[in-house]
């Protein structure tokens, strides 16, 4: 069975090659029918890639140990949902959904535009091939997700404890539909610097895959905060991590690619900045793929030890120095047809947009390589933390959700100060009301960044509801709209506009919850026996009992040990009960750790007790001492190691039950957050903002507007 | 590579191939599409007549005086009789070169 | 101002601000930096109250409670050559003897006192890699 699965990826790379070179070949000799039979090759390649991910998918839904991947990182007792996803943990995993999903919206885009762009498509489509064909080249000689086992193990080894998260089981394919999304303008970028048609037109045809891959890759990097959160004991959600850095890079540019391409579409100005924007989004996006599995950052050393490392790091220079080329090459086709009409348009305050994310991207890209760089200038191998990140993000974040706030208020072209003044009133005022409120009523004052922030969110969504508000007004002037309808039919008119301010809305939120939680957390680590007591953020802690839980795991992870503890907290007379516990995964390694041992000797994962709300969140992890069960597991290794596996599954439900009983004292940690879970709900908002401004709007169907125009041309002839 | 994983191999590489042959054997002008520059101007107009309707719902919502408003209606405009004019002399070698 | 003049002005002031915050990048970067080391290199030299962040492999057997602190031993990747450490603060899940671990923290008499909350393991996604060398 693993060799069909490889016989679909050779038929695939083989297409793949098949399409760049049909492609480039028909569109230089005009030959179109070479141009459709290169596009008929792209959606051949999703549909064998798509085939051998389903032959796969399979095989882990049946723990057909046959195939390597499956013995390596799932296992029988694997969960199904957890069998079903953990295809990408591994790394030849991840490979084949990267090309699944280039794959896919290649065909997608190549299917959309297939009466169009005559000239730019077939480029398009031999770049997609060609990026198809790398990875497919990977998967057929560094890391086969088809790789055979024989003879075939009875067991695997299941899936990493730590990543049965559902939360971590999703990120990876929004992470990578991000990433693949920004190959889509990128490739229809190269292809119309290739034909000289540099004017907006690839860029209208691939708006939206830009707006898609923007809102996946966000949802990705929000969603691997999450998982951070709530199953790493360690209570944040963010750390500058090489491999949160490599996510966010993209996401920044992308984000100013988004801004800046409407500036081409109405200007025609910028040509030069968005094509080299969206090769710096795809060349990131490349490298975040890479960073993430290559380790090269824990050290430079390990990068030779890395099997992807010299293909991909040589692909990627490939890409930056032919792109780059091309750029340059074709300077002369990329002068502005117009100049900046004034400062205060919106296309002067996207252009300060654009400069913060960039600087940000820049930024986080220097800390992020820096032990590269350190390693490279002085020899030895040095790192940057948090607070250097933080001197920087910081400030460059306050700018920018000022900018997000002011950006929708200003018109296009240019706004004359007197209407600046009735747009802004408001918002000032709301501002200066805000503040006092805040400063009033609340500790915000004694962290002047995070005050300026919140009060930056109320300019930012006074703002947007300012708008909305006026522009419901507006409609029932011209229309006979009641007031619910007239909200309603403005927004659905202009989707894009308020579907643009909705995702501002919701960063500006996510921005409180940052800083609010960054600011005004609570920690507390405290060792406690039971009985004992500690204080947190005003809440009194008492650890009331340990739990032991056998086979029985209530959070669907399928590990066979849970040690946890029973907690009562009070807070202001209310009181509530949290059960925090730690699942503990066997070893495979009966040798070193015994035969019960192993049991508690391997992976083990925190399940936090969180309690979500709106205005704090509760958040508590226990870590037990099982240094305390070392004495009755050494004696359970010495007598029963070849006892029969029930007989092992008492043994370890009594060791199991030794800790309930005598519960040793454990360590907890307790942090009181407040507004965090904004962040989530925040990014959501902005999420529905971004469907919204994609939602396909009536009446633009393409075959009734060019029989429209076709209309329109007739009628002036006769 | 097993023996019938080289069978399947060779069945879907003939079927791929069967797939990709299909235009170029057909031959002649499969591929229908337009113009490349009438395509990318009917996308200008249709996003230029946006721009004028966003204008518009900017001066009603009142962050266009009156004055701004009407020198950038005329300008937008202006682009868009130029963009339709270019579309109709396009359009209009096209339909003679029909002929 | 005639036009292109302003631009220039523009573009003077727009590649001044951004070599500002270059300089400011490099200059922060290397000086608030924490230089990487392995427990070799402590132990041959290591100022007294420069902190240092360590990556080592947990030594087998070495993992011990004392009260509220954590303490074990880090060796060298490759090599024998180890360092006791003394932590407290919360141990992240992938912790396990015989597994790759960084610490950042000032030597004192032969011990790193590591920083509260500064242990670090390696990313999960890589366990996967690890098993399949070994």
């Amino acid at each position: 069975m693993p060799g069909i699965g490889s016989a679909l990826l050779v038929v695939a790379f083989g297409a793949a090659i098949y399409c760049a070179i049909a492609s480039v070949y028909g569109a230089r000799t005009n030959r179109r029918q070479w141009v459709v039979s290169g596009r008929r090759a792209i959606y051949c390649v999703a549909g064998l890639v798509v085939a051998s991910m389903v032959l796969l998918e399979i095989a882990y839904l049946r723990s057909d140990f046959q195939f390597a991947l499956v013995a390596q990182n799932s296992s029988t007792d694997t969960p199904t949902f957890y069998k079903l996803t953990a295809v990408w943990s591994s790394q030849a995993g991840s490979l084949l959904l990267w090309v699944t999903l280039l794959a896919l919206f290649s065909s997608a885009v190549l299917f959309a535009t297939r009466h169009r762009h005559r000239e730019i498509a077939p480029y398009a489509a031999a770049v997609l091939g060609g990026v198809a064909a790398f990875f497919l080249f990977l998967m057929l000689f560094y890391a086969s997700p088809f790789d055979a086992l024989s003879p075939v193990p009875v067991e695997g080894n299941g899936l990493n404890p730590l990543l049965r998260h559902p939360a971590m089981m999703i990120h990876p394919p929004m992470l990578y539909s991000g990433y693949v999304g920004f190959s889509i303008p990128f490739a229809f970028a190269i292809g119309a610097l290739i034909t000289r048609r540099t004017d907006a037109s690839w860029i209208r045809s691939t708006r939206r895959f830009a707006l898609i891959a923007w809102t996946f890759l966000g949802v990705g990097v929000l969603l691997g905060a999450l998982w951070s959160y709530s199953e790493l004991g360690w209570g944040g959600y963010w750390a500058w991590d090489a491999v949160e850095n490599a996510a966010l890079l993209p996401w920044l540019t992308g984000t100013a690619f988004i801004h800046s391409i409407q500036i081409q579409e109405k200007r025609g100005m910028l040509k030069v900045w968005n094509v080299s924007l969206i090769v710096a989004t795809f060349l990131l996006a490349l490298l975040g793929t890479f960073l993430v599995r290559s380790g090269i950052l824990d050290s430079i050393h390990a990068f030779g030890a890395s099997t992807l490392g010299k293909p991909f790091l040589a692909f990627i220079a490939i890409a930056a120095v032919g792109s780059i080329g091309l750029v340059v090459a074709r300077l002369p086709y990329l002068r502005s047809d117009a100049r900046l009409d004034s400062f205060l348009s919106r296309e002067a305050f996207f252009l300060a947009n654009n400069l913060v994310l960039v600087g940000l991207a820049f930024v986080v890209f220097w800390g992020t390589f820096f032990p590269l760089i350190s390693e490279a200038v002085t020899g030895r191998e040095q790192s940057v933390g948090p607070p250097w990140f933080d001197r920087y993000t910081v400030p460059l974040a306050l700018v920018l959700v000022l900018l997000t706030g002011i950006g929708p208020a200003l018109t296009w072209r240019r706004s004359s100060p007197s209407s600046l003044k009735r747009t802004f009133a408001i918002p000032l005022a709301a501002v200066v009301l805000g503040a006092l409120v805040l400063i009033a009523f609340t500790p915000a004052e004694d962290s002047v960044l995070s005050l300026v922030m919140f009060v930056l969110a109320v300019f930012t969504l006074t703002v947007a509801g300012q708008e909305l508000w006026r522009g419901a007004g507006a409609r029932r002037v011209t229309s006979d709209d009641g007031f619910v309808l007239s909200f309603v039919n403005v927004v659905r008119r202009n989707r894009r506009r308020y579907g643009g301010y909705l995702v501002h809305v919701g960063i500006a939120i996510l921005f409180v919850g940052v800083a609010a939680s960054s600011a005004f957390v609570s920690k507390t680590d405290a060792r406690l026996s039971p009985g004992q007591s500690t204080e947190v953020g005003g809440y009194k802690v008492t650890y009331e009992r340990a739990t032991a839980a056998v086979g029985d795991d209530a959070s669907g992870t399928g590990a066979p040990i849970a040690l946890g503890a029973v907690l009562n907290v009070e807070r202001g007379g209310k009181e509530f009960t949290v059960r925090p516990q730690r699942n503990y995964f066997p070893s495979q390694d009966v040798a070193q750790d015994g035969a019960i041992g192993r049991f508690f000797e391997g992976e083990a994962t925190s399940e936090v007790d969180v309690r979500w709300g709106p205005i704090r969140d509760f958040w508590l992890a226990v870590q037990p001492d099982i240094r305390a069960l070392d004495k009755p597991i050494a004696e359970a290794n010495r007598r029963f190691t070849d006892s029969s596996g029930d007989i092992q599954a008492l043994v370890i439900a009594a060791i199991a039950d030794v800790y309930r009983r005598e519960a040793p004292p454990a360590t907890f940690r307790t942090l009181v957050s407040p507004l965090v879970i904004w962040i989530w709900l925040g990014g959501g908002i902005s999420v529905l903002g971004a469907l919204l401004a994609l939602w396909p709007g009536a009446g633009t169907s393409r075959a009734r507007s060019i029989a429209a125009a076709r209309v329109g041309r007739e009628l002036s002839r006769a | 590579m097993t023996p019938e994983a080289a069978f399947a191999a060779v069945l879907v590489a003939l079927l791929v191939a069967a797939i990709l042959a299909r235009p170029i054997l057909r031959g002649g002008e499969v591929d229908v599409r337009e113009d490349e520059e009438l395509a990318s101007l009917e996308t200008a107009k249709e996003s230029k007549y946006r721009e004028i309707r966003d204008a518009e719902l900017d001066h009603r919502i009142g962050k266009l005086t009156e004055e701004d408003w009407r020198r950038t209606d005329r300008e937008l405009r202006a682009q868009a009789v130029e963009i339709l004019e270019r579309m109709d002399k396009l359009g209009g070698d096209r339909a003679a070169e029909g002929r | 101002m005639d036009p292109s003049r302003k631009r220039r002005t523009r573009l003077i002031v727009a590649l001044s601000a951004a070599l500002l915050l270059a300089g400011a990048l490099v200059y922060t970067s290397f000086s608030a930096a924490t230089e990487a080391k392995e427990p070799s290199d402590v132990l041959a030299s290591a100022d007294a109250g420069k902190s240092y962040e360590v990556t080592g492999k947990v030594v087998n057997g070495s993992v011990k409670r004392e009260g509220d602190d954590l303490r074990f031993a880090i060796r060298d990747r490759e090599g024998t050559a180890q360092i006791p450490v003394a932590y407290s603060g919360t141990v992240p899940d992938p912790f396990r003897e015989g597994r790759e671990v960084v610490v950042t923290g000032k030597v004192e008499n032969g011990t790193i006192a590591a920083e509260r909350d500064s242990l670090v393991t390696k990313c999960p996604s890589k366990f996967t890699e690890e098993k399949k060398k070994s």
